[in-house]
């Protein structure tokens, strides 16, 4: 069987695919990426469908080789990524071949990469995803991350290896500047005036406390006047939650499935992958828009996405000359 | 600046979560009717699914509906809500009960004596007091397979721990101010801890991988010894038998 054996891993690498779903109700999150955008382009840079597992590593990549000619491609933000020392692309398909060693560097503009390899990566589905579910232990390898000496099965890749032609992002995803959106929470009413005034008009720092779980954001303290407990209810990826110490936690793909904090605001999920992929330390603004706005957005960026990835196929170049920004 | 509503003053009450979920809650209490109305509403939807109705979530006392904005949108989503709570039945007559062995006391019994003296009551007393109460399953949260169990006797009642442990096992039986459970995976805990149960709640090689789901209803059945051994043995040859009965 195809393999990928890991010779150096980052601090938090770990298989994912889009995420596990329906098991909600019975206390597990989806999981799944931090960036799903990322997750699919390289899914589709290497030939693979959109369900296949890939590894998602947090900041620093890892050495790999492989037993038998793969495609590989890397996204998420920039990195050096390289084959027996010759640099190579992101965002693009490359061959690695037995014994050739590819290196993957620290992001330096992202927080969170994606490695994907053609066939994908064929560990054993838990409640029906190969999602890693770190928290609880559950998919991906031993529902654990990955570290040096592991060895992930591959499927069998769809195209030719050595013969596909290479793929390569020219019409990359646009990532929108400014504030952050963000939608009433449930609990929006817990939170007054001046709550809500701090909230929306003083930057936070996306602090180095985050995982796949969650995000601290520093900042002006929160006071929930109607008070920090409330009778738990569900939670989604994006939910705003505000503890009793006023610092705002932003629940991420490995969240509680349900709190009992109350929640202020979602994050727009067209927002989600530019909060999870900001780098520790720097400044984010919040801005309100309606339920209505958002799903707008997302409805925009799901047909932006479909189209950049449909131009990432073999033929699809001529259509999209001079599309390169 | 519009500042939301603080004090919703009619239920149901519609909000969003994010423009992929939207949430209904029927109370800001928790109560058994609320919470038997919100699992009939989940198990209406599951029954006749509204179009792009990913999953929901039910809780004490609302539920979250994740949907696909490009399958339909939040507002009207709520409206079908509405429509649909409407027209929602409580039927209580297909409740199950899941009866769940306990070995009271011994290493996984941390809290039994303490609670013992807190109480002033024998060890034997609690135990008893707790074996005869009907638990309901009001939701599944915090962990896979995590159930929230209301019915826990008043005179049972004991705030959690200041410091929460590192560590408690699959399987403790533990106690949390008002509420039970059953430790479904092993992991930090405040909770108070009494015995433990053979029992797994989830177990991911198990074709029903979790046991419970909201609204079923579970009491405990003291064990010895020899019956949590054998048991343990038949639970790690999956061939434990789960014990139901009509609730």
């Amino acid at each position: 069987m195809r393999s990928v054996v890991v010779l150096q891993a980052g601090p938090l690498m770990s298989v994912q695919d889009l995420g596990r779903t329906g098991y909600v109700r019975m206390g597990v999150s989806a999981s799944g990426p931090m960036d799903e955008a990322a997750l699919r382009i390289a899914n589709r840079l290497v030939g693979n469908a959109q369900s296949d597992a890939l590894i998602e590593f947090a900041v620093t990549g890892g050495r790999f080789e492989v037993g038998e000619p793969v495609c590989f491609a890397v996204t998420g933000g920039a990195v050096s990524i390289t084959v027996d020392g010759e640099r190579v692309d992101g965002w693009a398909s490359h061959v690695l071949l037995p014994g050739q060693v590819l290196h993957i560097g620290a992001l330096t503009n992202a927080v969170w990469g994606y490695l994907a390899f053609s066939g994908g990566v064929l560990t054993e589905p838990v409640l029906g995803s190969r999602s890693t579910h770190l928290r609880s232990g559950l998919g991906g390898l031993e529902g654990r991350r990955l570290v040096p000496g592991d060895a992930l099965p591959l499927g069998d890749p769809a195209d030719e290896v050595l013969d596909a032609p290479q793929r390569v992002l020219r019409m990359p995803v646009p990532r929108p500047a400014g504030p952050i959106r963000v939608i009433d929470g449930p609990q929006a009413g817990h939170f007054d005036q001046a709550a809500w005034q701090s909230f929306l008009r003083e930057p936070f720092v996306v602090s180095g406390s985050r995982d796949r779980m969650a995000q601290i954001l520093e900042g002006p303290l929160l006071r929930a006047a109607g008070g920090h407990d409330i009778v738990s209810d569900g939670t989604v990826m994006g939910s705003i939650q505000v503890p009793a110490s006023g610092r705002p936690i932003v629940l991420m793909a490995e969240r509680q499935t349900t709190g009992g904090y109350p929640k202020i605001a979602t994050i727009a999920s067209v927002d989600l992958p530019r909060l999870a992929q900001a780098m520790t330390g720097s400044l984010i603004r919040f801005k309100r828009v309606t339920q209505a706005q958002a799903e707008d957005l997302w409805i925009a960026r799901a047909r932006t996405l479909e189209t950049v990835l449909a131009s990432l196929d073999p033929g699809a170049d001529a259509a999209n000359e001079g599309g390169r920004s | 600046m519009t500042v939301p509503d603080p004090m919703p003053s009619a239920y149901p009450r519609l909000a969003a979560n994010g423009d992929r979920a939207v949430v209904i809650e029927l109370s800001d209490q928790i109560s058994e009717d609320t919470n038997r109305r919100v699992v009939a509403l989940a198990e209406n939807l599951d029954r006749q699914p509204i179009a792009g109705v990913i999953e929901t979530v039910p809780t004490y006392r609302s539920l979250l509906v994740s949907y696909d904005p490009l399958i339909v949108r939040g507002r009207d989503l709520q409206v079908l809500l509405l429509e649909r709570l409407s027209t929602v039945r409580v039927e209580e007559a297909r409740a199950r009960r899941l009866v769940v062995p306990v070995l009271y006391g011994g290493d996984a019994g941390l809290d039994l004596n303490e609670m013992a003296e807190m109480k002033r009551m024998g060890t034997a007393d609690l135990i008893a007091l707790h074996g005869a109460a009907d638990y309901r399953v009001y939701m599944i949260g915090f962990a896979p397979g995590f159930a929230y169990l209301g019915g826990l006797p008043e005179a049972l009642h004991t705030p959690r721990l200041a410091v929460p442990r590192q560590r408690i096992e699959a399987g403790a039986i533990g106690i949390g101010g008002k509420q039970a459970s059953i430790n479904s995976v092993a992991g930090p805990s405040g909770w108070r801890f009494i015995g433990r149960t053979p029992i797994r709640m989830f177990d991911p090689t198990r074709s029903d991988a979790f046991l419970l789901k909201a609204g079923d209803h579970v009491r405990f059945r003291a064990i010895e010894e020899d019956e949590a051994a054998a048991l343990d043995a038949a639970v790690a040859a999956g061939t434990a038998p789960i014990d139901w009965e009509d609730a």
